[in-house]
């Protein structure tokens, strides 16, 4: 392997003969490039908002919050269910992931350097990387087909599991943050260890992981294919988590691919509602993060 | 400043319900003889083996939903594997009705579309992280970091929407007539036939904004974390700042890069709802850019609740298996090679 040096080195002798002027050029131009590069990457996130606000604005009325959908050709329907049903989805989500993402970040916080820990570590970063697809027709086979019906039990926890690998990597993130004195003077004022870790360390750090839990929760809140199978869609009222429930995002989906306009419209307003609670968990995660870094006693 | 913290810390969690026994700090309380303070201690260390054991268990959860996972769809997939075996990689028929099963159109149009993808994204990714981390004015970095990480933050199915109802009526009327007639581009197989909208190129495209930002922040943490010591050591020879950031800078940070694109790879290879909506879905394989296709996790999305024999749903859960693996391995190598340079988040 060439060291970087080394490859400065040849560049440099291979440059001598060049004018400084032109090499200036060179530079100048590379360095515009690069700003017109993240220029365009910042263009279709424009383009997409801009849409969702024309689009989505139009369609959305109190309706739209408090009705239920309705056939197509009558108006004032809305995604009532849908949003609730998003919600309860969440909450399944959470009470499956967080535990077990957290665990799991003390756990490589806290006795990081083994080998179970890096290899954890190491699929936690693997299972991030899971198509959520796979996630869909695993859960189907895993929840779904040996009790031989769809039920919002089983999307909660493929969005779930989907949470963990986010909430443990950010767990042990903060975590670590955490000043090994304050661990210390806790240990040293006869603190048992688990006490040390729960109330003391994992308390510091709550403000850190709120955000990672946001963040997780942002990200599944939005997620389709893995509820196409499990949480299944439902056209009706239900709060009951044993049967199909609607969900945000599966009913965007739903509209958009189908053949009519009304339903479109409406498409483009539960697409704006899905961003904008996506958004707003977003901003509450930073809230939370200057919360912590601006708490008065620090 | 951590006294005071740990003074409230301590304070806070002093609540007299959770009495262990411990002698607090500035009272004595609790057993008092010698047996009853061994017995507290025996306690203290049993809770915290309790403690230890149970973090554990939370964190072997990781390793054993992998294996779950693994087991279950392979042995779902299992009775099509076996049926058709490898044929069932490299044959195109897909007839459900007669119960053949041949995934090669869905795997060809995976890995062509996360191509397109990656041959878009990465320029424009590596420019604007270069950009970040290098160039830009300091005002200007935290709010240009933020509107590319929001890329990331954005549902799949909006994406979706956005290409059914925008992207694919532009590419039907403008890009694809250009590409074909007046680029005379329909001489070559890639850019001919009629120009429907939905097409491995539109997927390709949408795919190519929804990577963008894992490359993007990958990269900028990479080049981040490359040392200023290397930048100040080749502008102090005498190089120009473009100089600097590819005889120094670049070399440095080229493994975390090349992990942040293949990361990209394994997002595009498994991305399903907005793939979906746009790719027109149709089991063929085709030298063109513009004809509908299929990748994996689109046709499982498309055909999963309409299967009704027990061979077309194995045959799909085969497609999620293969999908499985690829991405699984495409991952694993992605987060070595970041991991080498020093890249933490991703």
């Amino acid at each position: 392997m060439t060291t970087p040096v080394a490859a400065e080195h040849r560049h440099r002798a291979r440059v001598r003969g060049r004018g400084l002027a032109r090499r200036r050029g060179t530079s100048v131009t590379m360095i515009a490039l690069t700003c017109v590069a993240a220029a365009i990457a910042i263009v279709p996130l424009l383009l997409i908002f801009g849409y969702l606000l024309r689009e989505g604005a139009g369609a959305l009325s109190v309706d739209f919050f408090t009705n239920m959908p309705r056939p197509v050709g009558e108006t004032g329907g809305g995604m009532a269910n849908a949003i609730v049903g998003t919600l309860i989805l969440v909450g399944i989500a959470s009470t499956v992931g967080l535990p077990v993402g957290i665990g799991a970040g003390l756990y490589l916080a806290e006795h990081g350097g083994t080998r179970v820990a890096n290899l954890v570590r190491f699929l936690a970063d693997v299972l991030n990387g899971l198509p959520s697809i796979v996630m869909g027709i695993f859960a189907w086979q895993f929840l779904v087909r040996p009790f031989g019906h769809f039920s919002a039990l089983a999307g909660g926890a493929a969005i779930g599991a989907m949470m963990i690998p986010l909430v443990t990597r950010t767990t042990e993130e903060m975590v670590r943050t955490v000043p090994g004195s304050l661990r210390e003077a806790a240990l040293a004022l006869g603190y048992p260890r688990w006490r040390t870790s729960l109330q003391i360390v994992l308390r510091t750090a709550l403000g850190g992981i709120v955000t990672g839990v946001l963040v997780a929760v942002a990200r599944v809140a939005g997620e389709t294919a893995p509820l196409l199978f499990t949480a299944f869609g439902n056209q009706f009222w239900s709060t009951n988590v044993t049967e199909p429930i609607a969900a945000l995002p599966l009913q965007v989906f739903v509209y958009a691919i189908s053949p009519y306009d009304e339903w479109h419209a409406q498409a483009w307003a539960g697409a704006l509602v899905l961003i904008a609670l996506v958004l707003l968990i977003s901003v509450l995660a930073r809230v939370a993060v200057r919360a912590r870094h601006g708490r008065p006693n620090d | 400043m951590e006294t005071r913290r740990l003074a409230s810390a301590v304070a806070t969690a002093n609540r007299p319900a959770l009495s262990t026994g411990v002698v607090e700090p500035g009272e004595r309380r609790g057993p008092t003889s010698a047996a009853g303070r061994r017995a507290s201690i025996e306690g203290t260390v049993l809770a915290d083996r309790v403690y230890r054991w149970a973090v554990l268990a939370f964190a072997l959860c990781i390793p054993l939903l992998l294996l779950v996972i693994f087991v279950e769809v392979g042995r779902a997939g299992w009775p099509a594997l076996r049926q058709f075996g490898f044929a069932f990689l490299t044959t195109s028929v897909w007839d459900p009705v007669a119960g053949e099963f041949g995934a090669a159109p869905a795997i060809v149009g995976t890995i062509l579309t996360s191509l397109i993808a990656l041959l878009i994204a990465t320029p424009l990714a590596l420019g604007g992280a270069i950009f970040l981390s290098d160039f830009s004015p300091s005002w200007l970095r935290q709010p240009l970091s933020f509107l590319i990480d929001l890329l990331a933050a954005v549902p799949s199915v909006v994406y979706g929407l956005w290409g059914v109802f925008v992207l694919l009526p532009l590419l039907r009327e403008t890009v694809m007539p250009f590409l074909r007639d007046t680029l005379h581009l329909g001489a070559t197989p890639f850019f001919s036939g009629p120009a429907y909208g939905p097409s491995l190129l539109a997927a390709g495209l949408i795919l190519s904004i929804m990577v963008l930002p894992y490359v993007a922040a990958v990269s900028r943490e990479v080049l981040l974390a490359v040392p200023r010591a290397q930048r100040e050591a080749a502008l102090a020879l005498g190089a120009t700042r473009w100089e600097t950031i590819t005889g120094a800078v670049l070399p440095y940070a080229r493994s975390g890069i090349i992990g942040g694109v293949i990361l990209g790879l394994g997002r595009a290879l498994g991305e399903t709802m907005a793939v979906t909506m746009v790719i027109g879905n149709r089991h063929e394989l085709s030298a063109s850019l513009f004809a509908p296709g299929y990748t994996m996790a689109s046709l499982i999305a498309n055909e999963f609740t309409e299967a009704t024999s027990d061979i077309h749903l194995s045959a799909l859960m085969a497609v999620g298996f293969v999908l499985l693996l690829i991405t699984l391995s495409v991952n694993g190598i992605a987060r070595w090679l970041v991991w080498r340079t020093g890249g933490r988040r991703a």
